[in-house]
Parts: structure tokens; sequence; C-alpha cells
């Protein structure tokens, strides 16, 4: 799958980051997973293993945080919290709803020293 | 194969072709992340010094996407794109649904009316470009080797090789693939989603991400229904349930039934 990929732009970014602000290793990382990210967790956590060899994040502790799934109605304007793509509106039954958190996978911080 | 086994710096090596010159990479392997070699710029020991004497470690707040690399590349193929009114189409399915039988047919239909280039995408082999290249459009092949997607890079390098043109059409063909292939935005405007009627009819519901993140879906080798047990109805409203502002074409590439619908549809966009 493309958990690797994403595991490399992972490294990119907090890289990036993390010599901006003149750090000389990255020792942890939280990551937000969205339940619907499209991510596996155990995937990416094995994928990060790999991609961070060698790099500031190596040995690094990498925490997924899940993110779970919120739906906004467009019939009944209800908010209902989703476990599938194929889910109904719990109070119409209407599957028009927009997808309102639950896509992310973003790179919330790490600890530098 | 997929780069989830991470096995180490394929993933990021990827080769664009152009059809009959399968030896002569035009790219010697594209090393995107060449510039970002995990210590080249950090192993310059004067920089480190004086931050040893700070033992104590500290929390940095970055709230990014991890996808944001290729996010901002998408939107710059986007932007200039757009700019240049070009209409992008990124097609997705899985192996053998029909894409690049779609695309001749469409090529060698179209392509007195408007102006095409094709971006093919491959794990291996320049085989789909060749076919392409017959219909006399221009087209440039990407080899993501290990990789189980194209991304934008590949999209902004394989345009600038292209030298596209104001106001053409450019097809991309994705690597076949139902999965990965939905999380990477390439910078086009469109996303179709390409399916065969000899797959399950409950596709849309095995595979969601990319069928909630498409605009269009073509059902191909609709000659094929009198033979199989696809339901087409039931498949609209798996796929309907994923994403309800998902479009439907039913046709056959191969018979050449409803393939005016999707003209109309690529004439309609591009006005």
């Amino acid at each position: 799958m493309h958990e690797f990929s994403i595991a490399l732009n992972i490294v990119k970014l907090t890289e990036e980051n993390a010599k901006k602000a003149n750090a000389n290793k990255i020792l942890a990382i939280d990551i937000e997973v969205g339940k619907f990210s499209g991510v596996v967790n155990d995937a990416l956590r094995f994928a990060m293993e790999s991609a961070t060899k060698e790099t500031m994040l190596e040995h690094a502790q990498i925490n997924l945080i899940d993110k779970e799934a919120w739906a906004i109605c467009e019939e009944c304007h209800h908010k209902f919290s989703i476990e599938n793509f194929a889910d109904v509106c719990p109070e119409c039954h209407s599957v028009r709803y927009t997808i309102t958190q639950g896509k992310e996978l973003r790179v919330k911080s790490i600890e530098i020293e | 194969m997929c780069d989830t086994c991470g096995c180490g710096n394929s993933d990021t090596e990827y080769t664009l072709l152009r059809p009959g010159m399968a030896d002569e990479h035009l790219s010697a392997h594209a090393h995107d992340h060449s510039h970002d070699h995990p210590h080249s710029h950090s192993h310059d020991s004067s920089e480190h010094t004086h931050h040893h004497d700070h033992d104590h470690s500290r929390t940095l707040n970055i709230e990014q996407d991890a996808l944001q690399q290729n996010n901002l590349v998408a939107e710059r193929n986007r932007g200039f794109l757009e700019a240049k009114e070009i209409l992008a189409v990124n097609l997705v399915s899985s192996p053998g649904s029909g894409k690049t039988t779609l695309l001749e047919k469409t090529l060698v239909d179209l392509s007195s009316s408007l102006g095409f280039f094709v971006i093919e995408g491959d794990q291996q082999t320049a085989n789909d470009a060749a076919r392409i290249q017959k219909t006399g459009v221009p087209v440039i092949q990407v080899n993501t080797g290990s990789g189980c997607h194209l991304d934008a890079e590949m999209v902004y390098r394989s345009v600038k090789e292209l030298k596209i043109t104001d106001h053409a059409v450019l097809m991309i063909e994705n690597v076949g693939n139902l999965v990965c292939p939905a999380l990477f935005d390439l910078g086009e405007k469109f996303r179709v989603v390409i399916i065969s009627v000899t797959e399950g009819d409950d596709k849309a519901l095995k595979y969601p991400y990319m069928f909630q993140s498409s605009h269009l879906c073509i059902i191909n080798k609709t000659d094929l229904l009198p033979y199989v047990d696809f339901d087409v109805e039931k498949f609209k409203e798996y796929a309907l349930r994923i994403n309800h502002h998902l479009e439907f074409i039913e046709l056959s590439a191969k018979s050449g039934d409803g393939l005016n619908d999707w003209y109309s549809w690529i004439k309609k966009q591009t006005k």
C-alpha cells in the first residue's frame, strides 16, 4: 500500500521543521490518524520504522492518535459520528451527508532536542 | 507489489519513458527525494556544536498534513493547468478494467476536435504508452517501480516533458489499483473511476476511498452484461451510498455502445 510513501513524506516534513528549530534529534512524533484517512495504523507504524532509518527520526517514539469521524447530514443537519462510508444518517436515514472530521492524517507535533 | 514492504530507496525512484525509447530514460531515475536525503544538510558538525549545551527536549507544534508535500505540488499543477485552460482527468481503476482501451478509442474518435496529451502510469513497461502513441497523441510513460500510485511530482515532471499546449485535454492513466491512488491528489480537475462488469457489483463498498473521491464512474464492458451476474442498479445504489454526488456512464469501449455519453461529458468539461 501507500503507507511507505506517506512515511517518507512525514520524515521529510518533520526533518524540515526540526532543522528550522535548530534541533539535533527528534525524540518523538505525534501523528493524528483519522478513521477515514485511508491509512492502516499497523502499516504506517511498520513503514515508519524503515523510513526513519538514518534520519533525525531514527528511534523516535511514534505516537499514532486515532481520530474518529463525524458527518453532518445535508437533509436534516444532524451531526453524527460515522464508522463506515456506507453509513446512513441515524436520524433521517439519508445517505446525503458530508464528512466533517476523520479524513485527517496530520503531524501534530514533535519532541526535539 | 506495494511499497509498504519498505524495501528501501526504490520507492522514491521512478522513470519517465517515451514509447520506443525504452532504454533511453528521459530523466534517468528521477530521485524525487534526492535533495532530502536524510542527513545531507544536517551532518555539518559546526551546526550542531552549540546545541549540545541544551540537553532538555522541547515540543514543537507542527500541525501539518502528512501529505502536504504532495498536496502543494498538486495545487501547483492545478494552478498551471487551470491557467492554460487544460482539462486534466485522472483515470483510476483496478487492473484490467479497460482503461487503456477506452483511452485509445477516445483518442481515435476525439483527437481531431480536441488536443490530447496522455500520461501513462504503470509499475513496469512502456506497453501502454506504445499503444497510445499509435493514435498519434503525445504520451509519456511513468514507471513507478515499486510504487503503487502516481503522485503530483511525477505529473509535474511529465507535464513539463510533454510540453503541453493551451486548451488541451490531459488524460492521466493512473496505476491500476483502487486503493493507494485515492490518497494522492495529482492536480487533476476530475477523477474518473472505471469499473468493468466482470468485477463485483459491491466494489464501491469494498474500496470506498476511491469512489468517495471520484466525480464520475464509468461502467465498462457492458457488452458482457448478459454473461455475468453484475447488477448495474445494485452497483449504483452501493456507490451512491459512498458518494451521493457520483455520476455514472455505462459503456462498452469494445462495441462502442455508450461512448457518445462519455464524449459528451468530456466536451462539456472543456467548454
